[in-house]
């Protein structure tokens, strides 16, 4: 070795260059977070480029034959299988019905794709058969096609749903990421974090004083309910996310970066519920990253805010519906936050999953 | 939410920055010890609420930001052993060593797991006779005991394929290295809550009296941390009018005694002693850390598996290590939010949940319309 190669070498261990992300995929790509986002902008969309994807919804809209169809496609891999408020099989028909239901559509379809570690206990997949079908049931929605494989012992976490989902759109209504305007309001549907934390104390043995259920429901009759308002103004409501992975931040961020307007929200006028925030106290998490999987997020022209308001908190899934906040005109690209104080701070958008605090 | 609300509550906290501001006739400079409290300021803007004259810096406290390089990379390294299970609290994960993180070692194959408390690293090793589980052992006084617990358990258990990796490191030392160095600006300390609820306040007596620096005991919430700086303020500016001798005062009485958790000290001096420690960006500051005493040998996992003596050095270009002394803040960094971010960091107060960098980042990163 010459004595030129021993003092670069010794140059980068002593000055190491910061670790680069993107020799290895990482758990955190998976979060929904800004390594999400990374992973599509620099390897999905420059491989599938074409207009329909480039506008990043949770579904895909597609003209065929003078009909608005909706696309979306989502995996399910929970884990635990079972937990308060639902299962793997609930969930994939609530994730899958939610995400078109966000574009406006009316869900019609799914397809259902089942991967099953070898050993895996039939009556288990039998209940999640049965919990799955109930939830196309109650729906409206019928499993048409699906798929079945099975992957060795420990090649799998037991159990991994894929459904895919097909709806129609009605003609003149188009709900877009990129629709939100300066003094728009954003108005949630209720309690944040239910879901997340659900799943986090049923997989970590965590015992609180009451349980805590996950929220998972399908939206689409909330959302038919606040269509119905602005049926007469059918551009108020601009844009609808559910926040599932990455939380209310992730998907308000998204609207942000691609309307971009900024997005200033009222702390005190998130609806958390009490036994969630003492959750997130504990483990030093954020409710607005947590998941949420029978929740969403509306961007509303100003003048119907109050109307469409109004009508979601008739419905059994919006009854505690607030509006958390107002789209800006500054600060494009960013979420902020007006404290209790009356300081502001940035929402950002997490890198990875939240991770618990030490002490 | 009880004990919660209230130390949230607007005009309270109003009612103290004023308060704070009709006793500031002069500028101070304050410290909080803690990174929990780093970003309660961060988080609330309770900078913005006191007086131009105070200057609040961020102090040491920040468990996963000093736990030295070399131990995240004898962690790296285990981890990546086919026998080795490597335990370790969340926080650690996103942290770089000087070539990877354990996030990334996990996605090369490595059984890395994340426990909440560090019995469930003995309860992993209980169910894993065939693999060494190795619990990386971190942070101040608060997480010593539960530490100290999991070796204590893993020995009574007799246990012989449980080990920690222990970088332990002790705040009183820490403000002693602060208040020697030439280059302290620092008037008055918030010492932390949650290390005195273990400790006790008794601690801190010697360096109010060696240092004549007034210590306030501080909680985590903005009305703790207003009040504890009204407290700290009240002591210099009386000290200015008639002389008199600085004090140690608790405002978090609702948690921390004087004599402090005693069954929590008592488990903690069965298992560790008190040995030299390096601080990572900082250097070794005498008797200020936690080793796993002789009596358990078998359980520290630099023995067990030889790890044997590594120094590497920080990236030049992070500043972490005066960031961590309350001598720059984390925007005088000029790869702070460039090329230094929690996706690409280039020092542990970038990703940690109590490092100050990450508080400026993730709250203040832009100028935002008031």
């Amino acid at each position: 070795m010459s004595t030129k190669t021993r003092a670069e070498i010794n140059v980068e261990l002593s000055c190491p260059a910061p670790l680069a992300v993107k020799d290895r995929i990482l758990l955190g790509h998976g979060s929904g977070g800004k390594l999400s986002a990374e992973l599509i902008r620099e390897i999905f969309l420059p491989a599938f480029q074409n207009p329909v994807l480039a506008r990043l919804d949770d579904q895909a809209i597609v003209n065929v034959n003078g009909q608005r169809l909706a696309i979306t496609t989502d995996s399910f891999v929970v884990k635990p299988l079972f937990f308060p408020g639902g299962d793997i099989g609930s969930l994939a028909v609530h994730g899958t019905v939610n995400d078109l239901a966000m574009g406006g559509a009316t869900p019609l379809f799914l397809s259902a794709a089942f991967i099953i570690e070898e050993g895996f206990s039939m009556a288990e997949l039998q209940r999640v058969v049965n919990s799955l079908q109930q939830a196309a049931a109650d729906a409206g929605v019928q499993v048409v096609t699906g798929d079945t494989k099975v992957v060795e012992k420990g090649k799998g976490d037991g159990l991994f749903i894929n459904t895919t989902g097909i709806g129609l759109v009605p003609e003149g209504l188009d709900l877009s990421a990129d629709r939100a305007q300066p003094g728009d309001k954003v108005l949630l549907s209720g309690s944040i974090g239910d879901h997340g934390i659900a799943i986090l104390a049923q997989r970590e043995g965590l015992e609180f004083e009451t349980q805590i259920q996950s929220d998972s429901a399908a939206l689409h009759t909330l959302v038919r309910a606040m269509l119905g308002v602005t049926s007469k103004v059918p551009s108020a409501i601009r844009c609808m996310r559910d926040p599932t992975r990455g939380g209310v931040s992730s998907a308000l961020n998204e609207i942000a970066e691609r309307s971009r307007v900024g997005i200033e929200l009222e702390e005190r006028s998130l609806p958390i519920h009490e036994e969630v925030r003492g959750a997130c106290e504990l483990l030093g998490f954020d409710p607005l990253y947590v998941a949420n999987e029978g929740k969403l997020i509306a961007i509303v022209a100003p003048a119907a805010a109050d109307a469409v308001l109004q009508v979601m908190r008739r419905h059994p899934l919006g009854a505690e519906a607030q509006i958390i906040g107002t789209v800006t005109e500054t600060n494009a690209g960013l979420v902020t936050m007006r404290t209790p104080f009356g300081t502001t701070r940035i929402v950002d958008m997490l890198a990875g999953d939240q991770l618990p605090r030490i002490c | 939410m009880k004990y919660l609300d209230e130390y949230r509550d607007e005009r309270i906290a109003r009612a103290l920055a004023t308060e704070i501001a009709q006793h500031t006739t002069r500028p101070w400079v304050l410290m909080e010890i803690c990174g929990g409290q780093t970003h309660t300021i961060m988080r609330y803007g309770i900078d913005e609420l006191l007086p131009q004259g105070i200057e609040l810096v961020h102090g040491p406290g920040c468990p996963v930001c000093v736990t030295p390089l070399e131990t995240v990379d004898k962690a790296i390294e285990l981890s990546l052993h086919p026998d080795v299970i490597l335990v370790s609290y969340g926080d650690m994960l996103r942290v770089p060593g000087s070539r990877s993180d354990l996030f990334r070692a996990k996605a090369q194959g490595a059984d890395v797991r994340i426990a909440y408390s560090p019995t469930e690293a003995v309860k992993i090793a209980r169910s894993n006779p065939d693999r060494k589980v190795v619990f990386l052992a971190i942070g101040f006084e608060t997480t010593a005991p539960a530490n100290a617990m999991a070796a204590w358990q893993a020995r009574r258990e007799g246990l012989t394929n449980f080990s920690m990796l222990v970088s332990h490191v002790l705040v009183p030392p820490a403000i002693r290295a602060l208040m020697v160095s030439r280059t302290n600006r620092v008037q008055g300390f918030i010492a932390p809550g949650h290390v005195c609820t273990v400790m006790g306040c008794k601690e801190y007596e010697d360096l109010v009296r060696d240092f004549d620096v007034p210590i306030v005991v501080g909680g985590f919430e903005p009305v703790d941390i207003l009040e504890a700086v009204l407290m700290l303020v009240r002591q210099l500016e009386a000290r200015q009018l008639e002389a008199g001798e600085a004090r140690l005062e608790n405002q978090y009485v609702r948690s921390v005694s004087y004599q402090g958790n005693l069954p929590a000290q008592r488990i903690v001096g069965e298992v560790f002693e008190i040995s030299d420690q390096k601080w990572r960006g900082i250097g070794t500051i005498p008797q200020s850390g936690l080793r796993l005493r002789e009596e358990y040998a078998a359980y520290d996992a630099d023995r067990v598996f030889d790890l044997g003596e590594r120094t590497v050095d920080e990236p030049a270009e992070c500043i972490s290590a005066q960031v961590l002394q309350g001598l720059k803040k984390p925007t005088d960094c000029p790869a702070f939010g460039m090329r230094c971010t929690p996706e690409n960091p280039l020092g542990a107060p970038m990703v940690s949940s109590e490092g100050a960098c990450a508080a400026y980042y993730h709250y203040r990163r832009r100028a935002v319309a008031s």
